[in-house]
Formats: C-alpha cells, sequence, structure tokens
C-alpha cells in the first residue's frame, strides 16, 4: 500500500462516510470497509482503474473533478479524501473548497515540490524535475498545478481553513531521518487533515 | 429502447425467423472487416449453442397498473445455463422496447444471427453462463409468443388489438416475480437490462427489494424526457394514421398497416443511432444513381437505403399494437411517481447494489440521465458504480461489442458470482 494511503487511516473514523476523489483503483475504499467498516464512493476518471474497483467491489463513479462536485449534497460525507491528484485538477482551491462543503473534513496529499531534489534538479540542470515519483515530462504531465507545503499553508490560511493534522511521509533513508527537521526541504509527499 | 437492430421474429407465429442483427450494423460501419470478423468467431467460440424457448401460461389473474385484470396469460421465456442447488445464481434479463426472449444462442443451426444479446450472455463472456442461469422472457403485451394484443381474448374470441390493457414497466415487474415463482427464484443474483429494461430492473428494486442482490442498468433514465416522449409520439402517429390500421383492428380486417410501422421503426433507429455513427458508416454514399448534370437521374443515398430496409424488416416482424404499448409503457415511466417525485426517496426502499453503465454518443439517453440515477442512489445511500463508455454508436452501442463495457460489466459480474460462492448472499 502507499505510504501515503497508510498514514491517512488513522485519522478516519470507524464507519465512517467517506468520498475518495481521484481514488485509482480503490485500494484505499477497500481497506478503510475491512479495517474500520467505512462506506462510500470512489470518483474516477479513468477506465482501467474504474475496472480494477469494480472487481474489488468498490463504489466507484465515472466523474472528472474539474467538472466540481455539484452533484454532492452540503455535509452529506464525514470526510472527503483526495490522495496524489490536486497537483492535477484545474483549479485546486476550488476543489478543496467543494471538498469541505460536502465533507466535515478532509484529507488531501500531495507530492511537495520543494522537496530538495526537485530544487537540486531545477536549480543545477535548469530543466523541470523527472523523477519515479513524477515521471512525465512537463509537456506530456498530467500535473500542472505543483506546490510546496509552504504554498498549501499559505492557501489554508487565505481561505481560513483549518489544519487538524499535517503529516509529512518520505520514502527514502535521508528523508525519512530529516523530514521532522526541515518537511518543505526532506518530505516527499504532504498529508493535510483539514476542516473548515 | 432499441434492439432494433437486434433481431425480429416473424411476429406469432411458431415458425420464429431471426431476420436482422446487431452484426450487420457491425459489418457495415467498421473499416476493418477482418476486425469484426474476429470479433464474430470468438462470439460463437463461446455461445450457448442451441436454445429453445419454453412457456407457461399463468391462470392467476394479474391485477395491471390500468385498474383492469388479466385472467390468464402466457410468458414465453429461454434459460441459459444451470440453476445451482440453492437456487441463487439466477439473472433476469429485462428487454428494451422491441426485444424478446431470445437474447442468446441459436434456435437451430441454420439461424444465421443469434439472440439480440449474445455478445454478452454465453460461457466466459460478462454474464458468463457457466456461472449463471440466466432468464429472458419476452414481457407481457409482446408479439413473440407471450400474451399481447395480437393474441386471442378470450371474451371475444378475436384478437385483443387496442382493447389489450394498457400496461406499465410495474406490470412487467409483477409478471415476472410471478415467473420467478414458478422457477423457483426466490432471489435473483442480477435483474440486467438495457433502455426500456434497465427501467424494468429499477422498478424490481423498489418492487421487490429482497428479490435481487444486484441491479444492473444500462442506458437508461429515470423518466423519458419531452424530447423523447415526442420521438415516441411521432413514431405512433405514423402507425396510427396508417389508413390500414383500422383503429387497431387491422388483423380482424386481414389488413397490416405495415408502412406505418416501418416509418415508425425508420424514427426510432435514426435516434439509436449517432450523428458521428450514420456519418462514419454511411456519408453521403450513393447507392444508385448519380448527380451528373444532365441526366436527371433519380438518386439513392446509401442511408436511404439502409433505414428503408430496416422500417421493412420490422414491419413484417412486429405487431403494430405492440410497438404502441411498448412505447407507451417507457412515455409513463418514472420511478419516483409514487414517491413524491423524489428519486432519493424512491431509492431508500432499495436493498441490492447498483451498476450503472451509460455511452457517450447516447443522446436518446444521453449519460446525463444515467448520472441523475447515480446522483439518486448517491443521496440515498445506496451502493452504486458508475461507467461512462466512450462509443460512437450511440443508444445502440448497449448491444454492440466493446472492450471497455465488456470489461466493467465482466468485473461487476465476476464480483456477483465471488460473493456467491463465498456464501455472502445468504
Amino acid at each position: 500500500m502507499r505510504i501515503d494511503l497508510n498514514a491517512i487511516q488513522a485519522w478516519i473514523a470507524p464507519g465512517s462516510r467517506v468520498l475518495d476523489l481521484g481514488c485509482g483503483d480503490g485500494e484505499l475504499l477497500e481497506q478503510l470497509g475491512k479495517k474500520k467498516g467505512v462506506t462510500g464512493y470512489g470518483l474516477e476518471i479513468d477506465p482501467e482503474q474504474i475496472t480494477r474497483c469494480v472487481q474489488r467491489g468498490v463504489n466507484v463513479v465515472e466523474q472528472n473533478l474539474d467538472t466540481g462536485l455539484t452533484n454532492f449534497a452540503d455535509a452529506s460525507f464525514d470526510t472527503v479524501v483526495m490522495t496524489q491528484a490536486l497537483q492535477t485538477l484545474r483549479h485546486p482551491h476550488l476543489v478543496v473548497r467543494e471538498m469541505l462543503r460536502v465533507g466535515r473534513d478532509c484529507i488531501i496529499t500531495f507530492p511537495n515540490f520543494g522537496q530538495w531534489k526537485a530544487r537540486w534538479h531545477l536549480t543545477f540542470s535548469g530543466q523541470m524535475p523527472v523523477s519515479d515519483l513524477l515521471p512525465f515530462e512537463w509537456y506530456d504531465t498530467p500535473n500542472i498545478h505543483f506546490c510546496t507545503f509552504r504554498d498549501f499553508e499559505v492557501l489554508c490560511r487565505q481561505n481560513d481553513w483549518t489544519i487538524l493534522h499535517r503529516e509529512v511521509v518520505s520514502e527514502s533513508k535521508l528523508g525519512v531521518t530529516l523530514k521532522d527537521f526541515l518537511p518543505n526541504l526532506f518530505g516527499e509527499t504532504a498529508i493535510y487533515h483539514l476542516t473548515r | 429502447m432499441s434492439e432494433v437492430t437486434a433481431l425480429s421474429y416473424t411476429c406469432c407465429s411458431g415458425n420464429r425467423q431471426p431476420l436482422n442483427n446487431p452484426t450487420d450494423i457491425i459489418t457495415l460501419s467498421t473499416e476493418n472487416p477482418s476486425a469484426s470478423h474476429e470479433a464474430t468467431s470468438s462470439a460463437e467460440a463461446s455461445s450457448v449453442g442451441l436454445v429453445a424457448a419454453k412457456s407457461h401460461k399463468f391462470c392467476e389473474a394479474l391485477p395491471l397498473a390500468c385498474g383492469r385484470v388479466l385472467q390468464d396469460y402466457t410468458l414465453v421465456y429461454e434459460t441459459y445455463g444451470e440453476l445451482n442447488a440453492d437456487k441463487s445464481n439466477a439473472v433476469l434479463i429485462c428487454h428494451a422496447l422491441s426485444g424478446h426472449h431470445h437474447a442468446a444462442g441459436r434456435h437451430s443451426p441454420e439461424d444465421k444471427h443469434p439472440g439480440w444479446w449474445d455478445h454478452y450472455i454465453g460461457p466466459g463472456k460478462p454474464i458468463d453462463t457457466n456461472t449463471f442461469f440466466v432468464v429472458a422472457l419476452n414481457n407481457l403485451g409482446g408479439c413473440h409468443g407471450s400474451t399481447g394484443p395480437a393474441a386471442i381474448n378470450p371474451a371475444t374470441d378475436k384478437p385483443w388489438g387496442p382493447d389489450f390493457p394498457a400496461l406499465r414497466v410495474r406490470d412487467w415487474v409483477h409478471s415476472q416475480a410471478r415467473l420467478a415463482d414458478v422457477l423457483g427464484i426466490e432471489q435473483w443474483a442480477a435483474v440486467i437490462g438495457g433502455s426500456l429494461g434497465g427501467m424494468q430492473a429499477m422498478r424490481w428494486s423498489l418492487e421487490y427489494p429482497e428479490r435481487l442482490r444486484h441491479c444492473v442498468v444500462i442506458a437508461s433514465a429515470l423518466k423519458l424526457s419531452a424530447q423523447n416522449i415526442a420521438f415516441n409520439e411521432t413514431a405512433r402517429q405514423a402507425i396510427i394514421s396508417d389508413p390500414d390500421f383500422c383503429g387497431g383492428r387491422y388483423l380482424e380486417e386481414g389488413k397490416l398497416p405495415r408502412g406505418g410501422l416501418a416509418v415508425a421503426r425508420m424514427i426510432g433507429h435514426i435516434t439509436y443511432l449517432s450523428d458521428d455513427g450514420l456519418a462514419h458508416k454511411f456519408g453521403r454514399e450513393l447507392r444508385s444513381g448519380s448527380f451528373q448534370q444532365g441526366t436527371g437521374e433519380e438518386v439513392e443515398f446509401q442511408i436511404q437505403s439502409y433505414l428503408r430496409y430496416q422500417g421493412d424488416r420490422f414491419s413484417s416482424s412486429f405487431d403494430p399494437n405492440t410497438y404502441i404499448l411498448m412505447t407507451r409503457a417507457l412515455d409513463y415511466f418514472d420511478l419516483a411517481r409514487e414517491y413524491e417525485d423524489d428519486p432519493v426517496a424512491a431509492f431508500t426502499h432499495a436493498r441490492c447494489r447498483f451498476l450503472l453503465i451509460s455511452f457517450t454518443s447516447d443522446w436518446r439517453f444521453a449519460p446525463g440521465r444515467s448520472r441523475e440515477i447515480a446522483d439518486a442512489l448517491i443521496h440515498a445511500n445506496q451502493s452504486v458504480s458508475y461507467a461512462e463508455i466512450e462509443s460512437a454508436m450511440g443508444h445502440d452501442a448497449f448491444l454492440l461489442p466493446n472492450r471497455r463495457y465488456e470489461g466493467v460489466f465482466r468485473a461487476y459480474m465476476q464480483r456477483v458470482a465471488a460473493e456467491q460462492a463465498a456464501g455472502l448472499h445468504r
């Protein structure tokens, strides 16, 4: 299981109703269902991933997040989750706002563009970073809105969103050692738990 | 609502001749004949093989939504696969506007075409007959052997004609439940339908919530739009205004409003295909004549000839009164009418899980209509998955081969089978 998915589970209450935006193959919802009796739906646009969700018995609805969440009622979910999709959205801030309208709280994970490797790459090669985690060239990447941890926190402040929890994860040895000390430099993935 | 192009049989005669089939469309439309050939031969390898229709006469009166009662009636049906010991693997197929009980396999080795949903029913196919016991029937009011307007009214000894009671989707569902009783099926593993069939499947989930575990609704809607009703009304008027319609008593008069029915079918047929699909298949190709100046030659476009062919075939195999009855049932359907017009309130009564599928180029039952169903189910806190399949084939896409459609449908049905194998249905 992806490291950010593992960390998220602790913040989701047993038996709660969860909406997972960009749910991928449905692994998170499946695990939450099994371990915590969580019910809910995933939204996804990738045909292969949708079929995988169906295979797992996870509820999945084909819906493009860029068209908004207007079909979901206010506070109709306990938690709205979005893992590693923020940077792919046309209007990330509007989607987060929608997440907090539809859910009581929301959990968002995204890759940290402020991580030292990205900074190093841009500084010394003068080119956009390409890594294992973000393996695309600038022109064909689905990731169109990169941000750093600091950028995201500025957005939260501007919108008066309350940060309930924040965690930084890293899979590399160096990152694990240093991420608590300098998260915006050594953290690979950010996990934010927000509420209105 | 189509099935259209899916087959049609000689109306109400014992000698059923398949006349047409979705593969016609594929052959016409594909740019790569060998690809369609491969699809066909792999379909043969996974066919349910030779099948025979069965029928059951019901002698217990059936009260209908219109207030009238049908004293007795016959339903014709086919089954594929084996019913397991605890009768938990049964799947009901609900047909669309012009469909019937012959959904898969062939009646004789000479049959040119298999049943109308043969692409999706058979060993190893999405509705896998190695796993499921599949029941497909001809609905009440139909013209393929089940009691309908062309049958004899016992009270008059003449064909029912226009006196046959008006039917609603719920009447079909109640009669299907009685067929389930006869077959000893207490609970369906799944009730599945496309178009008007999807409406029946949804009605099942509300009328008999304990009698199905899964509901698969393909290219359907909570109710028809005004535009949709308009197409149906135009089709009905084409039939009714044919002088041979004789107020619906054409059988007594020894006539048949063929021209009217053919036009009705042509109208329907256009709406089941997409603009792109037609352009791709026919474009402005001519079948005969030319635009050579000075010749005054009569010109026939391929699309003209194709539509007329479809209309003619249909009009020699379908009962006009049944067409009127079925399109009215389609128009009148409104899932939430008795739930204060609130589909969310309606779906709170359901106990099954749902799979919804729509097709991008389907403008008669557009993806938006399926999304309305999905939204209502989500608001009602029901289990639902929804896939919007890319296809240029319009509404007819639900009958035709499509890799993604097959994949997601198969995945869902395998899940249904796995639940059953794990004993989760008990």
